[in-house]
């Protein structure tokens, strides 16, 4: 006796969390029923191995034919074939978007093609995540890429719009599309400590204040590409640290704040040149892409790691910054205030965030 | 012109892309409808076209808008090439036509393709303008409304119920004619929608048409189905139950009917003018009497006693004499009808007086090529046949009336079962006669007997039975006789009383037949059928004893005949009547007693059965209430097996063969094991497990034994087909296979809905079919209901109290509103009977009882007022849960699809339905020859029946409702062909789409609209005249 069709269909359209779960991270049937064997379904149910692979099946048929609607979120609250209610509707596309830590990181700031979708084998093996939960992750930050690159207003809302994720997923989404655009280069080894939330955080902020979404919210692709205006005026602050006069007044003003307030007070004022000098470099040459995909890499080459050594507790490094940035508006012969805090501003934030073992 | 249809095409979603270049399509739609065609522009270059055209009107007479669906095509335009087809959208304008229901159809609806399944949704608003008809000799029945509920639908009141009402038209299946040959599959699919949506149309119209005649304005429990007989072509027929309704006019509005008798009096000689003699006879001395008092009522029923010297009185003459002039009232009201069926299985109390039990009949028939499709006299002979031995059957059992009746067919190449099944009973005669009772549905009106009990009391002669049987003093009133297990083919009384919780009860069987050809082929089935019911009876039997109960309710038996075997399948619910005997146990026989393990063996055997019992009456909480023998008097006999399902098989018509199914002389509840075969079938008894904890089923409305129903529901169909080895099949082999099948499927359901425990799975619906030699495929729908556990509880702790409070309460409202009674002059009464008809033939003993009894009512009675606040209180905590439930739940304002519910049942729990916007009738087919990449048979079906409930869903909301009940897939046929990758398969669903409305809402809908109440008394005299 075999069974030929088995099939259950609801008029309210059954969704199985666990299940879910399970098929999203890409397992087979056959290792779905054994894993869910495992969690003692069985005995808590009293059912037998037959009716679990029945079961499984049928939620698999299900979500495999819901996936063509999860790629387009809205089409799924349109459709008539399934009955879905809306909180459910919400974890099935909240879920379907969502991704794993270990996976986004080694894709973080790669150009999201066939190339690296090709090196999805090997990232399925580094990380221990199946090759079909790679291929759904991947093509999600694609799909939402693709859908959201050229669109005017928001990236958040634009996400938020089209795919209906929850304002918490929106956001890191927008990091992923704002680093993929921008290339940023985050899988270097000195850069393996950071996570991706560090990322997403810096992200937010330079898409709030470094993109042309930050002066001028009509224009497309606001929020994705970086103000190059803005990036080229950077360069004027090379002055702080090329005029010599301008870069020890700097350093008095900052070392005459902050004494007596430093634990590590003596390393920073031998440092204090080489510190300033590494971040105004950093900004003139943000001109180049080449140089803007490893920003991150400068900033924890320049900044973090000289810190680190230092034995800097956090508290000092932010009153550092805080006194550093604050002091430029006391340098009488420095004009570019305004462009300064735009990119102080950030930068301080993002450090901050990077700052840690 | 007494009609005109207007379509608007307003947009289009979610299209398929047709042009591969541009990633667009160039839509336009056609409407079709007759003959006349009209289309709209080209939107060019989307996937969402707005089309807002104008109105397009067509002019039509009223008996093509009964018969014709109009058509709605959406094509892509290709300027150089054909059009392409997207997909077509039928819709039933019937619905509009009837002036309570829809005005506006007006929605999305899903583009459906026979060969690519649903692509994309289309927006239409369809309205109807009727124009008055004065012809008397039309041919349509516009207004005649159809339920598929088989009780009286929840917003109205049966003012008469006039019978039954059959149909049956016939056409050559556009997949055998020879233009299929060079027709495409999807023309070739399309032709045969089209045509069975024609043929149910036009069937509708005719079943509208006589019971226009019977002066009737609705069709209750209405059921069409399809009879794909292949090569010799397609038969649609439908049978229902003809009615006379009345809308409420308010949903809390039970009792103001009686509060008016004389508002009563004066209308109704005018909306039903007398046609049938003995209408004025009942109506005359009732209407003029003034008086309001007991036995001034029993009085003006004397005149009724005419009666006695016009029946045949062969029949109950022992009955009493009160007995003998119910049945001929009942006799004289339904022999005026060629078949006195009702496709009904819940009525309004006091309708169903004595219920004898199932009766049915089975027939094997050739089929031939229907030659002459406006002449399909040999189906309805054959119907025909099939329904006089029903009625028969039904008189043998001292019944006029055959209750729940249904017809099915089962066809396998030529061959064709035909049954017909119901359950033999008596009626009360008021309800089925013009104008003698107007309303007043809703007063008890039981003869000499207190409430709950009355429909188990026997109808025949007890000492003339049909059958041998073993009766005794009924457990309840103990005055009349009951039989010791009762078989029925409806729904559980309201009113009865029943101690515990049903369950449900299947008996499964599998033989296997030699194949065969025609004739040859026929014998060998008819030859069969007797020994399949034979043991599918004995099967239940035992199954019912297993369980400790004493009856079934629901029963339906299909028998499904396919190229080299037979399936038997009976569902029903059995439940533990208070007034049935209790049931014995089962005894285990050996044949070989000197063997001494084989003693041990048997032992063994009787032990588990022993337990068994025990934990299905620990279970199903049913523990009887100790009753001293000294209270009746007479001993409780031990109890015997008494068939109560007559039945008969015949070939060709030529002969009739009736078989006792009553076990001659033999002791019933021995089960001998003298072969393998018999350690089997005690196997397979043992086999059966029961739901897990939380999880109850029954294949009724609702589980006798719960009545606190939350509102969550999830309707559900689960199909199932598995492949049969061909090796060394046996008839053991086969029923285990069968057996598993089945008990794995219930398995899967419970494990899928645990979720939702405690619930109840309602309305299990099995279907058997047999598609290939090796294949058996079983089709489930069912409701899952929640309930609220702790009230469960609460409730079977005083389940005692409870029955109780119950015969106070009901006696209670005879005694609260007796001027009512008597104003409304009821032909019967309540009381009196019992004491004028005992002076005549009751001894004095009996008398006294009868006595002792009605003091012990009344005592409750006076105790009442403490009891029935305990029941209020009790009654109000679920309810402020469900509530609450619903309100944490998200609001559905947020979708922007409406949530439209299913389900097989007539109501809703925590719901009331406020209007039916007519009948939902649709029939699809779908094909594959891509069936691999579609996910196979599994992925193909799955597909399909989730299009089918999309498609249904749409079209209730398109009418405004926001839920269907009485949902049936009354057909789900598949075939496949792996080989060549391909697979088809045909779905007809039918139901009745309303609106709803929460209890909780209710309150303020009903205060908003006050105006809306004074209206529809006057509806039902508008259509009947």
């Amino acid at each position: 006796m075999t069974s030929e069709l088995d099939i259950f269909v609801g008029n309210t359209t059954l969704i199985d969390e666990d299940v879910y779960r399970l098929w999203l991270d890409g397992y087979s049937v056959s290792d779905a029923v054994s894993l869910r064997v495992r969690s003692g379904i069985l005995e808590q149910t009293g059912a037998t191995a037959a009716v679990l692979q029945s079961d499984t099946m049928d939620h698999y048929r299900t979500f495999h034919m819901l996936e063509r609607l999860l790629h387009a979120p809205p089409k799924l609250l349109h459709q008539l074939i399934f009955q879905i209610p809306p909180s459910r509707q919400a974890l099935l596309i909240e879920r379907y978007y969502a991704f794993d830590e270990a996976f986004v990181r080694e894709v973080l700031g790669k150009k999201l093609s066939k190339g690296t979708k090709k090196d999805l084998d090997d990232i399925s093996t580094k990380t221990g995540i199946t090759l079909k939960s790679c291929r759904r992750q991947f093509d999600n930050f694609k799909r939402v890429f693709k859908v959201v690159e050229e669109m005017r207003g928001s990236l958040v809302d634009n996400i938020q719009q089209h795919f209906l994720l929850s304002d918490r997923l929106a956001r890191d989404y927008a990091a992923i599309v704002f680093f993929a655009n921008n290339r940023f280069e985050t899988g270097k080894k000195k850069l393996q400590y950071l996570s991706f939330g560090d990322f997403a955080f810096c992200a937010e902020l330079m898409i709030q204040n470094w993109t042309l979404g930050a002066v001028d919210s009509q224009v497309a692709d606001m929020d994705v590409d970086l103000d190059k205006e803005f990036l080229q005026d950077l360069k004027e602050l090379k002055m702080l640290v090329a005029d010599k006069d301008l870069l020890d007044l700097h350093k008095s003003l900052v070392c005459t704040a902050l004494r007596g307030k430093l634990g590590v007070f003596s390393e920073m004022e031998a440092n204090f040149k080489n510190l300033s000098r590494g971040l105004v470099n950093v900004a003139a040459k943000l001109t180049h892409n080449k140089d803007v995909r490893d920003l991150f890499v400068d900033l924890v080459e320049k900044f973090v790691e000289p810190c680190r050594s230092d034995h800097w507790p956090l508290n000092d490094v932010r009153l550092f910054l805080n006194q550093y940035s604050a002091s430029v508006h006391s340098l009488d012969g420095f004009r570019h205030q305004a462009l300064w805090d735009r990119y102080m501003g950030t930068l301080r934030g993002c450090l901050l965030r990077l700052y840690h073992d | 012109m007494p009609g005109k249809l207007k379509v608007k095409i307003v947009a289009g979603r979610h299209l398929p892309v047709m042009d591969r270049a541009s990633d667009l399509t160039d839509a336009f739609v056609e409407v079709k409808f007759g003959n006349t065609t009209f289309k709209t522009d080209v939107y060019l270059k989307s996937l969402n076209p707005q089309w807002n055209s104008e109105w397009f009107k067509f002019e039509v007479d009223d008996e093509d808008l009964q018969d014709e669906p109009l058509q709605i095509t959406v094509l892509d335009h290709d300027t150089y090439s054909a059009n392409d087809a997207i997909g077509k959208v039928y819709i039933d304008i019937d619905p509009l036509l009837y002036s309570e229901a829809a005005t506006v159809i007006s929605g999305w609806f899903p583009i459906y393709d026979t060969i690519h399944g649903i692509r994309g949704e289309i927006n239409v608003v369809v309205k109807v303008d009727l124009f008055n008809d004065l012809n008397r000799f039309r041919q349509s029945s516009c207004g005649v409304k159809f339920f598929c509920t088989t009780s009286i639908p929840k917003c109205y009141r049966a003012v008469i119920i006039h019978g039954f009402v059959e149909e049956l038209v016939v056409n050559e299946d556009p997949e055998y004619q020879w233009i299929d040959r060079i027709r495409t599959p999807r023309a070739s699919n399309e032709a045969r929608q089209r045509l069975i949506s024609l043929m149910s149309g036009e069937l509708q119209r005719k079943i509208g048409l006589k019971v226009l005649e019977m002066r009737g304005n609705a069709v209750v429990g209405y059921l069409q189905c399809f009879d794909l007989e292949g090569e010799s072509g397609l038969v649609v027929r439908a049978i229902g139950t003809a009615c006379t309704l009345d809308k409420l006019s308010s949903p809390a509005a039970f009792l103001p009917a009686c509060n008016s008798p004389s508002k009563e009096m004066k209308e109704s000689p005018l909306v039903h003018p007398p046609s049938h003699g003995c209408r004025s006879t009942h109506n005359s001395p009732i209407h003029t009497a003034t008086g309001s008092r007991l036995t001034q009522n029993f009085s003006v029923s004397v005149p009724t006693l005419i009666y006695t010297g016009m029946g045949s009185g062969s029949a109950g003459k022992e009955g009493g004499p009160f007995k003998a002039l119910l049945r001929q009232q009942t006799q004289s009201a339904l022999e005026q009808r060629e078949f006195p069926f009702f496709t009904l299985t819940a009525f309004p109390p006091g309708f169903l007086v004595h219920v004898g039990g199932v009766v049915s009949a089975r027939s094997v028939k050739l089929l031939d090529r229907i030659h002459n499709p406006d002449e399909p006299e040999t189906r309805d002979a054959w119907w025909a046949e099939i329904r006089q031995e029903i009625k028969s059957h039904a008189k043998a059992l001292g019944c006029h009336a055959v209750v729940g009746y249904s017809e099915s067919t089962s066809i396998c190449e030529e061959v064709c079962i035909l049954s017909a099944s119901g359950t033999a009973a008596v009626l009360n005669p008021r309800f089925l006669q013009d104008g003698t009772v107007e309303g007043c549905l809703e007063q008890r009106l039981e003869e000499n007997l207190p409430v709950g009990c009355g429909f188990c009391h026997i109808p025949y002669d007890e000492l003339n039975m049909p059958f041998p049987a073993h009766l005794t003093y009924c457990y309840n009133c103990r005055k009349q006789k009951v039989p010791d297990v009762l078989f029925t083919t409806v729904d559980l009384p309201t009113d009865a009383t029943v101690i515990g919780k049903g369950c449900l009860i299947q008996a499964r069987l599998c033989r296997l037949k030699k194949k065969a050809q025609a004739e040859a082929n026929a014998t060998a089935i008819s030859n069969l059928l007797p020994f399949m019911e034979y043991e599918v009876h004995t099967q239940l039997m035992n199954k019912l004893k297993l369980k400790g109960m004493n009856a079934l309710f629901g029963l339906r038996i299909q028998i499904t005949v396919g190229e080299n075997m037979l399936m038997g399948l009976a569902s029903a619910t059995g439940v533990y009547l208070a007034a049935l005997p209790t049931p014995g146990g089962i005894q285990i026989a050996g044949k070989t007693p000197n063997d001494g393990s084989y003693e041990q063996h048997i032992s063994h055997m009787q032990k588990k059965i022993n337990d068994t019992i025990a934990k299905n009456k620990e279970l199903y909480e049913i523990n009887p209430p100790e009753i001293s023998e000294e209270i009746i008097g007479s001993p409780i006999p031990e109890p015997r097996q008494r068939s109560r399902l007559l039945r008969s098989q015949s070939e060709s018509s030529d002969e009739v063969t009736e078989l006792d199914l009553s076990h001659g002389k033999k002791d019933a509840f021995v089960l001998e094991i003298d072969d393998t075969d018999a350690m089997e079938d005690v196997h397979s008894l043992l086999t059966d497990v029961p739901p897990p904890s939380g999880f109850y089923s029954c294949n009724t409305e609702i589980m006798p034994g719960i009545n606190n129903w939350t509102s969550e529901i999830q309707m559900f169909t689960s199909v199932r087909v598995i492949r049969l080895s061909s090796l060394n099949l046996t008839n053991q082999a086969l029923n285990k296979n069968f057996n598993d099948l089945c008990e794995n499927l219930l398995k899967s359901l419970y494990f899928k809905l645990r979720s939702m425990i405690p619930c109840c799975l309602c309305h299990v619906n099995f279907t058997v079919s047999l598609p290939e030699d090796e294949l058996i495929q079983v089709t489930v729908t069912a409701v899952a209901i929640t309930f609220d556990k702790n009230q469960a509880l609460q409730t079977t702790k005083t389940h005692v109290e409870k029955s109780l409070q119950r015969a106070s309460t009901d006696n209670e409202e005879l005694l609260q509103f007796p001027l009512e009674l008597c104003s409304d002059s009821l032909p019967s009464h309540p009381f009196p009977p019992a004491k004028a008809t005992s002076v005549d033939y009751s001894s004095f003993a009996d008398r006294c009882s009868s006595w002792i009894e009605l003091i012990k009512l009344k005592a409750q009675t006076i105790r009442r007022g403490s009891i029935k606040t305990t029941v209020t209180v009790e009654k109000a905590s679920p309810m402020g849960e469900g509530n609450f439930r619903n309100r944490s739940a998200p609001p559905c304002a947020n979708s922007t699809v409406g949530v439209v519910k299913m389900t097989p049942l007539s109501f809703i729990p925590g719901a009331k339905i406020t209007k039916y916007l007519g009948i939902i009738n649709m029939f699809f087919i779908r094909e594959t020859t891509s069936l691999r990449e579609e996910g196979g048979v599994s992925g193909f079906l799955h597909a399909f029946i989730a299009e089918v409930f999309a498609m249904v869903r749409a079209h209730v909301a398109a009418l405004g409702g926001n839920a269907v009940v009485s949902y049936i897939m009354k057909q789900c046929v598949f075939m496949e062909n792996p080989n060549k990758n391909q697979a088809q398969c045909l779905i007809n669903v039918s139901g009745d789409a309303v609106v709803f409305v929460r209890e909780s809402e209710l309150e303020v809908v009903s205060t908003q609209q006050p105006t809306a109440n004074c209206q529809p008394s006057c509806t039902g005299g508008e259509v009947t005249t």
